[in-house]
């Protein structure tokens, strides 16, 4: 009888991993499934560009089943409860689907009720996000009749996905009223619970004048109590205020219900993972990739897209009794929108923090931590890069899954 | 690079973090904290640098909501108790690195 591989997601690490090993797996001894609750692929990363009007929603949704390769069924359905004890997954209707090995790629989920008063009336009226499809359809709506006053970009708490989507967007948006020619009518101001926009050496040192630049004003260390939505303003639990007429916020993020509901996360339902083999640490038969894991890196595709190719040959390891390999590093890469059609470009891991230098792309070096052109065209075309390599898990050229160290400039 | 605190030599990053954990004392942490403008050390600081310390030794994330949960301090507290920046300042203080974004 053959056996069963269940993949639990069908966003960009499931969708990988589906690909991955359906090519190294016989289809003989293997059985595989992929469970997602919806049919639609969205392209994430495009949830910063739609609220601005660069993008339109036929640019990031795809069917799901599209990129589920043959030889996986795919099922639609809600993950109702993972029992790792008895190797079974529940799904919403009541069917059961039993598992030789898991691989646990739900994802993150925004999570506004986290916030005292964040869900009020005027949710979605002057207090919007861009994290979710929903709320950058309807931030784009309230952008293109915004006609001035204060804008508060706003990160809740770390760790969020994307970690740089809401300084990007920051930066967009002065380039946007700019445009708009209501720039002189915006103040915008950049609120976060960290130290700083930058708050490591190398980067801060490089772009910490970007903000200044652009006008922007910066609020630290600001851990939001509450909005206040009654009075238009964010409240710190140290007393100070910020207000705003538009609140573009970035809410708390936590793993996926289905995992706290089967009690395998920690605070925020991020699975314990081991941070070099993604086996989930209290069972060897589940694997954790992309955004559902609590490792130490940064939530976004690329990190899906590097922890892929390690877990693909560990999965192959673990099949065989071999040791798995300790293999991934932490490896991020990504093209960070620095407004006026120009972007930067970083690459960095656990142990190397975003650093000056050259990134080896097939098609000719390109420069790191530094704004250019040639970057936002980066960005702008990696979204065929997605939805044609990288989902497909073929190797993007050039680019290895663990960071290079970095050449001292 | 290396800094004398409170008469220990220590290897620290360019913002005065410690580097390596298992070379702090209370002592250091005194130090730290003056220079900081946090203190005296009370018991309430002391919990939360025992907290911290624990929490960063098993490789946990440290956010403000895990401490709050922990049932250690409010996140209220931690402002009263280290003002100005809690998360930085209590890190610091406690001899384990920054939390920090990814650039």
């Amino acid at each position: 009888m053959s056996k069963h591989l269940l993949i639990l997601g069908g966003g960009t690490a499931g969708t990988m991993m589906a690909n991955h090993l359906r090519r190294r797996l016989p289809t003989s001894d293997w059985q595989m499934t992929v469970v997602d609750r919806s049919e639609k692929h969205l392209y994430q990363p495009g949830f910063l560009f739609l609220p601005f009007g660069l993008y339109e929603e036929s640019d990031i949704i795809r069917q799901t089943r599209d990129f589920i390769p043959r030889g996986v069924e795919f099922i639609q359905e809600e993950v109702e409860q993972i029992t790792p004890e008895s190797h079974a997954v529940t799904l919403r209707g009541g069917r059961e689907l039993r598992y030789d090995i898991l691989i646990v790629a739900t994802g993150c989920r925004t999570a506004p009720e986290e916030t005292e008063g964040m869900l009020g009336p005027k949710w979605r009226v002057n207090v919007h996000d861009f994290y979710t499809l929903d709320g950058a359809r309807a931030l784009r709506e309230k952008l293109s009749n915004f006609s001035g006053g204060r804008v508060v970009i706003h990160i809740n708490e770390m760790p969020i996905k994307c970690p740089v989507a809401p300084l990007e967007f920051t930066f967009l948006a002065d380039t946007f009223f700019r445009e708009q020619g209501i720039r002189d009518k915006v103040t915008l101001t950049y609120v976060t619970p960290l130290s700083g926009a930058f708050t490591k050496p190398k980067a801060s040192k490089k772009l910490g004048h970007l903000l200044s630049d652009k006008g922007i004003e910066l609020v630290t260390d600001f851990v939001a109590e509450r909005v206040d939505q009654d009075h238009n303003k964010l409240v710190c639990f140290d007393g100070r205020e910020v207000p705003y007429d538009l609140l573009v916020t970035t809410p708390t993020n936590m793993g996926s219900e289905a995992v706290r509901r089967s009690g395998l996360g920690d605070d925020l339902d991020f699975i314990p993972t081991h941070k070099s083999t993604l086996q989930s640490l209290k069972y060897s038969d589940v694997f954790v990739i992309g955004d559902a894991t609590n490792v130490p890196a940064s939530k976004a595709g690329s990190v899906a897209h590097f922890e892929s190719e390690t877990l693909a040959d560990n999965v192959i390891c673990f099949i065989e009794g071999q040791p798995l390999k300790e293999e991934f590093d932490g490896h991020s890469n990504c093209f960070i929108e620095s407004g006026h059609g120009k972007a930067l470009l970083i690459d960095f891991n656990y142990e190397f923090e975003p650093h000056e230098g050259n990134f080896p792309f097939a098609f000719g070096p390109m420069k790191l931590l530094e704004e250019s052109r040639l970057n936002h065209l980066g960005k702008l075309a990696f979204r065929h890069v997605y939805w044609n390599v990288l989902l497909r898990a073929w190797p993007l050229p050039g680019i290895s899954r663990q960071k290079k160290k970095p050449v001292e400039v | 690079m290396k800094k004398n605190i409170a008469g220990t030599e220590v290897d620290v990053n360019e913002e005065g973090y410690l580097t390596d954990m298992s070379q702090w004392n209370e002592n250091i942490a005194t130090a730290i904290a003056a220079e900081e403008g946090v203190g005296p050390l009370n018991e309430g600081h002391q919990k939360v640098i025992q907290y911290l310390r624990a929490q960063q030794a098993k490789g946990a994330a440290l956010t403000i909501r895990s401490m709050g949960k922990s049932g250690v301090v409010t996140t209220k507290e931690l402002y009263d108790l280290f003002p100005g920046g809690p998360l930085k300042k209590s890190s610091k203080i406690a001899g384990i690195p920054k939390p920090v974004g990814c650039i």
